[in-house]
């Protein structure tokens, strides 16, 4: 009998891909929040940090170190197991998302059949952090933080929803690999330009819309500026994080950057076709396992472009007031979106086809 | 004992446990996230039967959106816990009848089940379908009505609660963004000559 | 016109056309030089009347110039200076105690002003910071000290500046 199909092979197996992920989300994390100081800076016309390691490429492992060896602070009134437990389930939540994210054809932890549903379902956990962490540092600025993070998140999670329901329309499916091989084949196949060759084209009005749509959703999703009034320094200090030091207050960051990373994937996943090359490069005849790192090459393209954009966002855009933020979730990306499945659907039924 | 039942117990007894901390726990904030941890421990009971689309539901809509509400209710409150807690005696009879009653029901559940075999399998036996297109074609097609006239239910109590609190207070200056960024230097500005000294302006 | 105008804010507003214009300007400012220096290894140019670091400067006969008339001591409006003073043994009239409570002080630059004989001064040294505050109370042979080691540069700044005095 095959060894990987016994229970002990299957673990060892999944547990292997777990920490395979884990690890290569934590080192490209350190790498990509140092890119993320780099493009403000370059933005301001600063330098950014470039003193620890060459081009400051090692900065934030010696921040990590600061953070580690700092002493963790539990504020007196604080509920202490509440405290201690929100950043983990922040943590834990945000790393949690990526076992569904496919990076090449197969390289994907848990291929589930409701990926999409699971990425929309964990990351609607993760206000628990926020939420769980502001109430119990028994103080003002986190609460009213963490309510206003708290609302800000429940509120664009339903566009996000009803922007995921437009793709899985197009796919026909709610598994993520599933949706990306539906986007093979080139750029003219992306869900952004209508998903299904150039007679879908049409659809272009609905999908690229969408796609910025759920771009500045998932901005407010992982409360990044402009909608990060859940820690805006200049009014709540630092939101849900005040209390925060040391070790928690480190899970806090790298769980916020994951999502960050995360939304980035399923952008990529969603609407610009996952893995799948822009150009279709059959004539190339690669190796197998040449093959699938191109496919990874280009899934981390798309990543990295995303993490491009949000970077910028963070450097261009003021932050927005709470009622702004409000009415820009509920009475345009709300009926808006609703409005685009609805044209969707009706594009499904009436001119594709069932 | 496989890694199923290994699973199915440990999910249960943290299902068991943690609802009985939702009436147990002094504190109405960690009773909302006992509360929460059952809802996610069923979640994880719910694909362990292979009905991974309503275990996505549960976590998406109760876990997501509605405890957070409760959380939120909950952490505003001013409650005294003290005076709270007084009236469980009284209580207690009319929340025997009602755990009673709903034991009595979940009974008939489970015997009913056990007669009929598991209940993940429909009239339509195993289907080639995928879990969601399953409970799709039901919906959709048998139970339209009722889904129907779920969704006008939700719908009317959407309009209520709007109708409710949505009250427009006259007399109040309100900011209309649109017309701050229309403005532009030939409407929202003119130049004045001629001002008498000691007289002003008119606005 | 107006409704022509909320008709094209409205497709401006839509088309994200702030966001790509921003995202245009920013692009062009990362492009250009970078205004930062790189602070422990460059220096920004110091103007010859920057006002950094006290010191007590010297004649060049190794004679300590201040001649303890106190008018430094009157006009600080921290009240950072204290000195006392009484006869040397050679009769002339001199210092005894001259301290400066750095942590008060706020680099006015009105003691260098009152100076009629250019015995205390600001510095150029800006890099003085120290680990505990009881540092920062400079006593007289810390001044002494800092005139000693920073005379050239004190002495060509205060030449740069005599022009314009």
């Amino acid at each position: 009998m095959n060894f990987w199909a016994t229970p002990v092979g299957w673990s060892l197996m999944t547990v292997g891909g777990v920490m395979a992920v884990t690890v290569g989300v934590l080192v490209s994390l350190a790498f990509l929040l140092l890119a993320d100081r780099k493009i403000w800076a370059g933005v301001q016309m600063r330098k950014g940090p470039n003193v620890v390691g060459p081009f400051g490429l090692m900065q934030s492992f010696a921040d990590f170190l600061k953070f580690v060896l700092k002493e963790p602070i539990i504020p007196a009134g604080a509920d202490k197991i509440v405290f201690i437990i929100a950043p983990l389930i922040t943590y834990i939540l945000a790393f949690g998302s990526w076992a569904v994210i496919p990076f090449a054809p197969g390289w994907v932890v848990s291929n589930i059949n409701v990926g999409i549903l699971y990425l929309l379902g964990v990351s609607s956990l993760g206000v628990y952090g926020v939420i769980m962490g502001g109430w119990a540092s028994n103080s003002k600025y986190p609460f009213l933080g963490a309510l206003r993070s708290a609302a800000q998140m429940v509120s664009y999670e339903v566009s996000i929803g009803l922007i995921i329901l437009t793709v899985i329309l197009l796919a026909g499916s709610m598994n993520l690999s599933t949706i990306v091989e539906h986007q093979a084949g080139g750029f003219w196949n992306w869900n952004m330009l209508g998903g299904g060759g150039w007679k879908n084209w049409p659809l272009i009005v609905v999908m690229f819309p969408m796609m910025v749509i759920f771009f500045i959703s998932a901005l407010a999703e992982t409360n990044r500026p402009p909608f990060d009034l859940s820690e805006a320094e200049s009014e709540l200090v630092a939101g849900f994080q005040v209390e925060y030091s040391s070790t928690p207050y480190l899970l806090f960051m790298i769980g916020e950057y994951a999502n960050i990373v995360l939304m980035c994937a399923m952008l990529s996943v969603l609407f610009m076709g996952g893995w799948t090359s822009p150009i279709p490069l059959p004539f190339l005849h690669l190796p197998f396992w040449l093959s699938e790192v191109v496919s990874f090459f280009w899934m981390a393209v798309k990543m990295g472009f995303w993490f491009f954009m949000f970077a910028m966002v963070k450097a261009i855009v003021p932050r927005y007031r709470y009622d702004q933020l409000m009415r820009l979730g509920w009475k345009v990306f709300l009926p808006t979106s609703l409005v685009c499945v609805v044209a969707v659907s009706a594009w499904r039924v009436f001119v594709v086809g069932s | 004992m496989d890694l199923q039942a290994i699973a199915f117990y440990v999910l249960s007894a943290v299902t068991i446990g943690s609802a009985l901390m939702v009436v147990t726990a002094r504190n109405p904030v960690h009773s909302v996230l006992f509360l929460i941890t059952t809802f996610f421990t069923c979640a994880g009971l719910f694909v362990m039967l292979g009905a991974e689309f309503l275990a996505m539901l549960l976590v998406v809509v109760y876990v997501g959106a509605v405890a957070v509400l409760f959380l939120f209710v909950v952490m505003m409150l001013d409650v005294d816990f003290g005076s709270l807690r007084s009236g469980f005696a009284r209580y207690l009879p009319i929340g025997g009848v009602a755990a009673a009653v709903l034991l009595g029901e979940m009974i008939l559940v489970a015997s009913a089940v056990g007669d009929r075999g598991a209940a993940v399998t429909t009239h339509y036996g195993a289907s080639p379908y995928s879990n969601t297109e399953q409970i799709g074609r039901v919906l959709y097609t048998d139970y339209i009505y009722f889904f129907e006239a779920a969704g006008m239910v939700l719908l009317v109590a959407m309009i209520g609660a709007i109708v409710l609190t949505l009250r427009h207070k006259p007399g109040i200056k309100r900011q209309v963004i649109a017309d701050q960024t229309a403005r532009s230097a030939s409407n929202g500005m003119r130049i004045i000559t001629d001002v008498k000294i000691g007289q002003g302006i008119d606005a | 016109m107006a409704f022509a105008q909320r008709v094209a804010q409205a497709v401006k507003g839509a088309a994200l056309m702030d966001f790509v214009g921003a995202f245009g300007l920013a692009m062009k400012y990362m492009v250009r030089p970078k205004a930062t220096i790189y602070y422990p290894f460059e220096k920004g140019p110091l103007s010859p009347r920057f006002r950094g670091e006290h010191a007590l400067r010297r004649y060049p006969n190794g004679e300590e110039r201040c001649i303890a008339c106190k008018l430094c001591e009157a006009i600080c409006p921290a009240w950072a200076i204290t000195i006392e003073a009484e006869p040397r043994a050679d009769g002339s009239r001199r210092t005894t105690r001259y301290d400066i409570d750095m942590v008060k002080c706020i680099y006015c630059g009105l003691c260098q002003e009152a100076c009629p004989v250019d015995a205390i001064v600001e510095g150029p040294n800006y890099e003085f910071t120290v680990e505990t505050r009881e540092e920062l109370l400079y006593d007289k042979a810390k001044l002494l000290d800092n005139g000693d080691r920073w005379e050239r540069e004190i002495a060509k700044n205060l030449e740069l500046d005599a022009a314009y005095r």
